[in-house]
């Protein structure tokens, strides 16, 4: 039994709806009782679509468990078909239908519907959306795809045919997933290789069945395509991508890879303009971000690439690392190695919130959760990564991957710091009578303006060690440090003061823990 | 101008009318829901959800934003260990209560809110909740209810925690002076103009249920007589009656008129004669009237058409068709309550469709094949209706917004208006 607050996945079976929503021509017959329609809101409302998610409920009741259960199963699947005509369906159960055992897979069976039934086993009690996101693709592969592989279609790529790829793992509530599809595309393009099919987003069963007859697949969001994309490669000897573009250095090398794969020329894509990344990062103007001390929270795939881009292409210094994805806590402990800090692999979102709170960041890249946290402490905020939220649905054009997807990431993760500046150097005419200090960064809203007292507020760690004292004096030296470094240097004096036993901090112990502590 | 608070004259009547009883798909929250209300509401108290991972997240997803930055409500996740015996649940519960308590000293009241899964695996919260009870008090009571979705929709959660409160209720003497108990969860601003006009009126002492804080819970006895705020306290009402108080049937405070009717219906109970009533009043009726009116324009002899949600459909559709000339499509609801709606009922429009239940997708061809200028529906239904062209309101807000009394009445009509202001502005496609 754990307690939880919040929580970054929804349950597996959420995962198996962001699939049948992202396909045309699939439905999902999910045994659950009322309650859990809630999730159609999350397509609805967050992603803003204009039609239902193709799933039908049993909505059974307590009156119904002693009867049967497993009759309601039966009939809403028939009517399910009946009504929608489907290609194919999925069916299952969500968390309490588990518990009661009814065979959905069986039940359907039992119909003799004229469509494919894919049955689910999603443990609901284990394991979380993104898994059963993956899970629930890599059923619909292999039992859509399957028949074309024992008719011994393994494709050998004829003389003078361009090569085809598949791309795998967007989905419906993913973090930008339809502009990244775009991007791709458009890269592929560009290097003259066709597109197969893109799945599960946008793909009807038929164009599943037709997976096996590409030269390749290109695994955008391993955490959903991985497993589909290894059946994928045993079975039709379809290797896949390793590398996820996002970022100036990554696209390059997906660049590469996917050529290298498809036997064609990068060279020419390469030569031409990118990202406009490299050379807005090398501008003078960007010397304000060097070693801008950033946290990083997100699911696997997208905390890895910001760690990659803040450190390489951004000059910032990666002080804390993290994932609620467990299914990649090697990987993210490996790159938490590689930046000498300590990976944080947790769903907790108190543990995060804490880490934060003691880790005094100037900029976190974090989910929706972590911009509420970076909220109350003061601190800038970019949304790198799921679970979403209706602004990470923007109207425009703005993937993540490829060049372009640079571009927007340079956008969104430096502005918050810009307009810190901006702030600063209105702070510094604060005593000017329409300025003044409790004023607060204006672009972090209303609630930014007495961080201090938030941050107090909530379950962090109280702020200095009971031991030790501000003097007046040095209290009134440390207002005039710029806000975005004033938590790091109370801290740092603090630390100070309590490793040379100093109980009390005056100005010059301020001024000695600077110079201790100079980068 | 002058309203007759006497239903008889102004009866129309549906009450006998035939009601279209629909078992199929349903599209609405489980009572789990409440806590989003119930826990601002009262101040102290935290709702720990005992159940599942979806359980976490439909209370997240229903509230919409994360601003808090430890709310007083979570959830206590079984997972396999749990449910494979390895663990004992009892044991497990105890350990994360203690933790939780100890976490937040604020706290004076927990509710062990039960969920299907919990329910289906017979984790009986009642026990639990009367060991830790004994373990924690007298810092912290513990008491327990069910949110499940088998056994509850939606509001029905609000009606399952307020009856789980009534047994703590201390007892009035028999020979306490009358008092008015209001149950069901009101926004601060409601309950404080009420009191406000029962003062004026001369009634008194008024209890609210829920209270505000936890350690300030209404007595309730013999002497007692309650109003119901809410159409949906089916249990509340009968745990009320156990205790002796006795129930004042009236229309639900929405609207001028249902809001006039309400209060006479405690006004009578308590002798305070007409010309007082009509004086103390008139000058808010008056007022509200003309608030009113405003939207008229926008919303007479519009066609609404509602999806059965929280229980509030009925008084809302008399609302609407009463006051502001809207016509009834179909007033969908999840139950209808025939005792406690009796008067609603008598107020609708003669041949007004209600359906109870749903089979959503049978309700979706029907409100196609109608096109009716106005859906209230849920959060799962609005977009799509709208991209078919339809003009939507979310129900899930009427639950939100301060609603019901005078002052709020032309509010909730804003509430409707608003969707179609919206529609005549827009000049895009
Ligand atoms: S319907 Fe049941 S399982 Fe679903 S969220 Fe509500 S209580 Fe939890």
């Amino acid at each position: 039994m754990q307690l939880t607050v919040w929580t970054y996945e929804a349950p597996p079976h959420v995962g198996a709806m962001r699939i049948a929503t992202a396909m045309e021509g699939m439905h999902y017959v999910l045994h659950a009782p009322q309650g859990d329609t809630y999730a159609d809101l999350l397509f609805t409302m967050i992603e803003r679509n204009g039609k239902r998610p193709p799933v039908t409920y049993t909505t059974f009741q307590a009156r119904d468990l002693g009867g049967d259960t497993a009759n309601l199963f039966k009939d809403a699947a028939r009517d399910a078909y009946e009504r929608f005509k489907p290609q194919a369906m999925i069916v299952g159960a969500s968390c309490t239908a588990e518990l009661i055992q009814d065979d959905p897979g069986g039940l359907t069976q039992a119909l003799g519907l004229p469509v494919p039934v894919i049955p689910l086993e999603l443990p609901a009690y284990q394991k979380k959306e993104n898994w059963g996101a993956a899970e629930t693709f890599y059923q619909i592969v292999r039992t859509l795809a399957g028949p074309a592989a024992s008719a011994g279609a393994k494709r050998e790529r004829a003389a003078g045919a361009r090569p085809r790829c598949n791309l795998l793992g967007a989905t419906a509530l993913g973090f930008r997933h339809r502009d990244d599809v775009t991007e791709i595309r458009r890269l592929l393009e560009r290097l003259g290789i066709d597109v197969n099919v893109v799945a599960p987003l946008g793909a009807t069963p038929s164009d599943i069945t037709r997976l096996g007859e590409a030269d390749f697949n290109v695994v955008m969001y391993p955490e959903i395509a991985g497993p589909a994309a290894q059946w994928l490669q045993r079975t039709f000897g379809q290797p896949s991508t390793k590398t996820v573009p996002i970022g100036v250095s990554a696209t390059v090398e997906f660049v590469k890879e996917v050529a290298a794969l498809a036997g064609v020329d990068p060279g020419p894509l390469l030569s031409a303009e990118g990202s406009r990344l490299p050379w807005y990062s090398r501008s003078v103007d960007s010397t304000y971000l060097t070693a801008k001390r950033v946290f990083i929270f997100g699911d696997g795939t997208h905390a890895l690439a910001a760690a990659r881009i803040a450190a390489d292409e951004l000059g910032f210094t990666v002080v804390g690392l993290g994932t609620y994805s467990r299914e990649m806590a090697r990987e993210i402990r490996e790159a938490a190695a590689k930046y000498g800090v300590e990976a944080l692999v947790t769903d907790d979102y108190l543990e995060v919130e804490a880490r934060i709170a003691e880790l005094h960041p100037e900029l976190v890249l974090g989910t929706q959760m972590e911009r509420h946290i970076a909220k109350r402490l003061g601190v800038p905020c970019a949304v790198i990564s799921a679970p979403v939220h209706v602004q990470d649905f923007p109207a425009r054009y703005s993937p993540q991957m490829g060049f372009e997807g640079a571009n927007v990431i340079f956008d969104t993760w430096v502005h918050p710091l810009m307009m810190g500046l901006e702030e600063h150097l209105l702070a510094m005419f604060r005593d000017d009578h329409e300025f003044h200090d409790e004023a607060g960064p204006s672009h972090l809203g209303k609630t930014a303006q007495k961080p201090a007292a938030v941050a107090e507020a909530i379950t962090v760690k109280p702020a200095t060690p009971e031991s030790i004292v501000w003097h007046r004096d040095a209290e009134t030296e440390l207002k005039k440090i710029p806000f975005f470094v004033r938590g790091k240097a109370r801290r740092n004096t603090e630390m100070f003061a309590q490793t040379k036993g100093l109980p009390l901090i005056t100005v010059e112990t301020l001024y000695d823990a600077k110079a201790h502590y100079g980068r | 101008m002058n309203i007759r608070p006497d239903i008889s004259e102004t009866a129309i009547g549906c009450g006998s009318a035939p009601v279209l009883r629909e078992r199929g798909q349903r599209e609405v929250f489980c009572g789990l829901t409440g806590i989003i209300w119930l826990h601002r509401k009262i101040q102290d108290a935290f709702f720990l959800v005992v159940g599942s991972r979806t359980c976490a997240h439909l209370i997240q997803s229903a509230a919409g934003v994360m601003i808090f930055a430890e709310p007083r409500f979570a959830t206590a996740i079984l997972d396999e260990r749990d449910l494979a015996g390895m663990n004992d649940a009892n044991d497990e519960l105890d350990r994360v209560v203690a933790r939780l308590l100890e976490r937040r000293p604020d706290i004076k009241l927990l509710f062990l809110v039960g969920s299907c899964p919990s329910e289906v695996i017979k984790l009986d919260l009642s026990r639990a909740a009367l060991r830790l009870s004994q373990a924690h008090m007298p810092r912290v009571r513990v008491l327990n209810y069910s949110g499940s979705g088998i056994e509850t929709t939606f509001t029905q959660g609000e009606d399952a925690c307020l009856a789980a409160l009534i047994p703590t209720l201390p007892a009035a003497p028999a020979n306490a002076p009358p008092s008015l108990l209001i149950a069901g969860a009101l926004a601060d601003i409601v309950e404080d103009q009420w009191l406000r006009t029962f003062a004026a009126l001369g009634i008194g002492p008024v209890h609210f249920l829920p209270p505000r804080r936890a350690n300030d819970l209404p007595p309730v006895g013999p002497n007692t007589v309650f109003l119901l705020a809410q159409p949906f306290l089916n249990d509340t009402a009968r745990a009320l009656e156990e205790r002796g108080a006795r129930y004042l049937p009236a229309p639900f405070p929405l609207g001028v008129e249902g809001t006039t009717l309400w209060l006479k219906a405690a006004a009578q109970a308590f002798g305070v004669d007409d010309a007082l009533f009509d004086k103390v009043t008139q000058p808010s009726i008056f007022r509200a009237r003309q608030a009113i009116k405003r939207h008229s324009a926008t919303l007479s002899g519009r066609r609404v058409f509602f999806f059965p949600d929280s229980q509030l459909e009925v008084p809302l559709a008399r609302f609407l068709a009463r006051e502001l000339d809207m016509e009834l499509v179909e007033v969908g609801t999840p139950y209808l309550h025939q005792t406690h709606l009796a008067h609603e009922l008598d107020l609708l429009p003669a041949g007004t469709l209600l359906s109870e239940g749903q089979d959503v997708d049978r309700q979706l061809d029907r409100c196609r094949l109608q096109q009716p200028d106005l859906v209230v529906c849920g959060l799962g239904l609005a977009n799509p209706l709208e991209a078919e062209g339809l003009t939507t309101k979310w129900s899930i807000e009427l639950m939100f917004t301060p609603t019901q009394g005078y002052e709020q009445a032309a509010d909730l009509a804003e509430l409707f208006a608003r969707p179609l202001n919206r529609r005549a502005r827009l000049k895009v496609a």
